[in-house]
């Protein structure tokens, strides 16, 4: 990627103009010892990388061997889990991880997308460090102590909201569940939803105040009212790193295990509304790893955290195939 | 035009008050949940409870040390695994781009960021546990680690990419060779992004109690021994939380104060740090 | 004597609706005055940047500010559009009357000022994200315009009206930062002038572009100055007295001195005005 366009956007995006962006001659990349040392080791750092993802890929599918030998593909399509009969298979708690947690994104990408614009253009400067921090200070907080919330603040309260729904629109068939619970779906998803706005949000700060003032200038400059400026310029000029942003919530909720454990409800069952208790392929692993008596047993649960694993993978794979189609293949992150 | 303008204006003043809204209930949660936590647990912390070892099921009293100074260790020695490849990896995709390699390994790493703990905490229990025949606290930091070097490899390159060129070329100008550069100047440049990234990796490794299920697995006596099981704080407060002792509920409060109070002093510390370093 | 001051978070930052009194646009005469500015004090928190200034600007004509760097021709520049006040804890007293109205009076929107007072800035600024086209009128689409064709006419004519129409009309498609440097300047100036401005201003539009560009943009500003009033500063004062018909210069924040570009440079009235047309100080 070293065309003159390349360059012009490069030194745009740095805030050189253009005119004067020289490549670094060749007599500057220095052939000395410290610099040899130097390359080798980040080189291998680097390199380690990518050997400890091709490592735990190999792991899981050694430990996952003797459940694939046994069940095969047919493992994600059944529903049938029985240690009792040995007989193991996955489509329930698939499903159940999904709808959890895209329930979870489709809440919480607008409450942090939100919050993220209002932090970077709506507040006085003296002002963002001080909203800034408890999102991020939320960010960090283990994801153990949302489980705690989540089940004994929570709960009650979703439960009185989730009986009231079913009192009343019972007939619709996603309220039309075991309200009393408490735990369940629903429980599960606002839980994540809760934990990963703050990251989306502080993520997605961070990138708009990147934002050249410039750029927001110059549309102000033209007659724009404040909020035409950050959808016109600001917004799809971080439009990348915002997707990214969502990504990683999204990748968390998917892969929360703790507190999903705690309120999601775990029962292996197929969904059939909000309210049911059902399983995430994460809960279901912490719940059984530790009673599981018998090799296949494992292997089979193994295997549930291989399919967990492939739906992230596969969910961070098209996140970044999208981001290469939205920026026409120029994509700054990987400049 | 005027009705148009006015529609403009009425956009605008629509969304001012949605975001508001937005962050109002971000806030909201923020509030609800230190807060329930603080009131909850901070009533049960006495020095007993910081010092003394956990007593058998439904009794009262005991505490959580042994947790206290696993979960501490088990960090430490994940950090020393973790950090030079995150920071070390970062180096090398920002600084030597010539070097084709430094794309997959960026892209390889947001991948990774998407791994669930739970996976990681398999994989610690196939590498480790298994060929050990046992839990050990290493598992638990090996797993620690796995989470840890992805979260620090991307902040740090992003802190990286923020360093503008002209610096490193201003360096350069002066025949600094470019190892020199990187860590004379580079480095420092970024230090603030690159310290706030390892924290927030170790914060939130720090909290995750799902690999610690099957790695380090927990232990109701005092042990120091990396290569034997380990109490961790997270785990401990799954256990109580979800057992069937009142007490142990309390327990539970007390320790997710606990863990509260060192993600929120840690946080503190840090920004105090940083933002002296960028004083100088 | 208007003493109303206007602190950030009357314009910028308020988000309520203000009530606007849309200024009618006058027909402009030769030689008259587009632009007064009256006793004009531009403060950032304490520091004192431009100090009680009066001066017009007149309609299709070229008004250059010159002066030594940080004399406040910039900040005194950015004030004519109102975008000084994007600045945390700037401050603005004094009247700057369009047409004899003050664009700082109660009840005037700057988002509505900004559209009539236009402004090119030093560095181009093109949309990154937005095609040649897109770029043209990002400004113009904002009062809601959706025909294709009409959008189509209104970059033809711009981008011609910037000189720029033939350099780019195979590709309007291509990012507007895939441009020269100078080109991307003209892009810019094309997109001001997609909304129709009465005055445009100028912040040191050439600082940034090699020696062709730059001669290119003087040589469009005489053709601009037709259409519409502009003011430029320059810290270049061979470009001032090149393409303006009018010179200030400023120095430490006041206007020493104001008259005709051909007599201010031949025989200035004001002793720091010659010493720094003679170079004694830059």
């Amino acid at each position: 990627m070293q065309g003159e366009p390349q360059a012009t956007v490069e030194s745009l995006n740095r805030g050189l103009p253009s005119a004067e962006v020289r490549p670094v001659s060749a007599r500057r990349q220095v052939i000395n010892l410290g610099d040899r040392i130097f390359y080798f080791i980040t080189r291998s750092l680097g390199l380690s990388v990518i050997a400890l993802a091709l490592l735990l890929v190999w792991n899981l599918f050694n430990g996952a061997w003797e459940s694939i030998r046994q069940f095969g593909l047919g493992f994600l399509i059944g529903t049938t889990w029985d240690p009792v009969t040995r007989v193991f298979s996955t489509l329930p708690t698939i499903i159940g991880t999904l709808v959890k947690g895209f329930i979870a994104l489709t809440l919480a990408i607008p409450i942090s997308i939100g919050s993220a614009i209002f932090i970077s253009f709506y507040i006085p400067k003296w002002l963002r460090p001080i909203l800034s921090y408890p999102i991020e200070l939320l960010a960090g907080i283990p994801s153990i102590i949302f489980g705690m919330w989540a089940l004994f603040a929570m709960v009650p309260v979703i439960r009185v909201i989730q009986i009231w729904l079913k009192a009343n629109f019972g007939w619709f068939f996603l309220f039309d569940g075991p309200a009393v619970y408490g735990v369940g779906v629903l429980s599960g998803s606002v839980i994540l939803a809760i934990m990963i706005t703050p990251i989306i949000t502080a993520i997605s700060k961070e990138i708009l105040l990147t934002v050249p003032r410039e750029q927001i200038e110059g549309m102000l400059a033209l007659g724009a009212t404040k909020w035409e400026a950050i959808w016109q310029v600001a917004l799809p000029y971080s439009r990348i790193g915002l997707f990214g942003a969502v990504i990683l919530g999204l990748g968390r909720a998917i892969g929360e295990t703790m507190a999903v454990t705690m309120v999601g409800g775990n029962s292996f069952a197929m969904i059939h509304s909000l309210f049911d208790p059902v399983h995430s392929m994460a809960s279901q692993i912490a719940s059984e790893f530790t009673e599981a008596t018998y090799s296949l047993y494992t292997s089979s649960l193994i295997y549930v955290g291989l399919v967990l694993f492939a739906i992230t993978i596969f969910i961070s794979l098209l996140a970044q195939l999208l981001i290469w189609r939205l920026s026409k293949g120029k994509l700054a992150i990987l400049d | 035009m005027n009705r148009h303008y006015r529609y403009r204006k009425f956009v605008e003043w629509a969304n001012w008050v949605g975001m508001l809204c937005c962050i109002s209930i971000t806030v909201f949660f923020l509030v609800a949940i230190l807060g329930y936590v603080i009131i909850n647990g901070a009533s049960s912390i006495n020095w007993d409870f910081l010092t003394a070892l956990p007593v058998p099921a439904g009794e009262s009293g005991g505490g959580i040390a042994n947790a206290l100074v696993g979960s501490l260790l088990i960090v430490i020695v994940a950090s020393v695994m973790a950090l030079p490849i995150g920071i070390g990896a970062a180096v090398f995709i920002n600084e030597f781009p010539s070097h084709g390699a430094g794309r997959s390994i960026r892209f390889l790493a947001e991948v990774l960021t998407g791994v669930p703990s739970i996976v990681v905490g398999l994989f610690a229990y196939s590498m480790v546990v298994k060929p050990w025949g046992g839990f050990s606290a290493f598992a638990g930091s090996v797993s620690y680690a796995f989470i840890m070097v992805p979260i620090i490899l991307i902040s740090a390159h992003e802190a990286l990419r923020l360093v503008p060129d002209s610096l490193r070329e201003a360096s350069l100008a002066l025949g600094v060779p470019k190892w020199r550069t990187i860590v004379g100047v580079v480095l420092p440049v970024s230090s603030r992004a690159l310290i706030t990234g390892v924290v927030l990796a170790t914060s939130r490794a720090l909290g995750e109690a799902a690999p610690m299920m099957f790695t380090a697995f927990g232990n109701s006596f005092w042990n120091l021994n990396m290569a034997k099981p380990m109490a961790t704080v997270p785990l401990l407060i799954y256990t109580y939380a979800t057992g069937p002792y009142e007490d142990w509920h309390r327990k539970a409060w007390a320790a997710s104060f606990v863990l509260l109070m060192v993600v929120l002093v840690t946080s503190v510390l840090t920004r105090a740090f940083l933002r002296g370093k960028s004083n100088e | 004597m208007n003493s109303e001051t206007y602190t950030m978070e009357d314009s910028f930052n308020s988000a309520q609706p203000v009530a606007v009194e849309k200024v009618a646009a006058a027909s402009p005469a030769a030689d008259t005055v587009r632009m007064r500015v009256e006793a004009l004090s531009v403060y950032y928190g304490k520091f004192h940047a431009v100090k009680q200034v009066n001066l017009s600007i007149r309609t299709n004509k070229a008004t250059a500010l010159i002066g030594p760097s940080g004399c406040g021709k910039s900040t005194f520049l950015r004030c004519l559009n109102r975008m000084h006040e994007l600045t945390p804890g700037a401050r603005v007293d004094g009247k700057v009357l369009l047409d004899d109205q003050d664009l700082y009076g109660p009840g005037i929107d700057p988002v509505d000022v900004r559209r009539r007072v236009g402004m090119v800035f030093q560095k181009p600024n093109p949309f990154p994200n937005m095609s040649v086209h897109d770029n043209v009128i990002a400004g113009f689409k904002l009062n809601g315009t959706r025909d294709r064709k009409v959008l189509d006419e209104v970059v033809e004519k711009n981008l011609r009206g910037a000189a720029l129409w033939d350099e780019v009309k195979d590709d309007l498609q291509k990012s507007g930062a895939s441009l020269s440097g100078g080109q991307q300047q003209r892009l810019c100036i094309a997109r001001a002038l997609a909304v129709n401005p009465e005055v445009l201003l100028m912040d040191e539009p050439c600082s940034a572009l090699d020696p062709i560009a730059t001669a290119k943009i003087e040589e469009l500003i005489h053709e601009l100055k037709e259409r519409v009033t502009i003011a430029i500063v320059t810290h270049n004062m061979q470009q001032a007295a090149r393409v303006s018909d009018y010179t200030g210069f400023f120095y430490l924040g006041e206007l020493v001195e104001f008259g005709e570009t051909g007599k201010l440079f031949t025989s200035p009235e004001k002793r720091q005005t010659e010493d720094y047309i003679t170079g004694r100080f830059g």
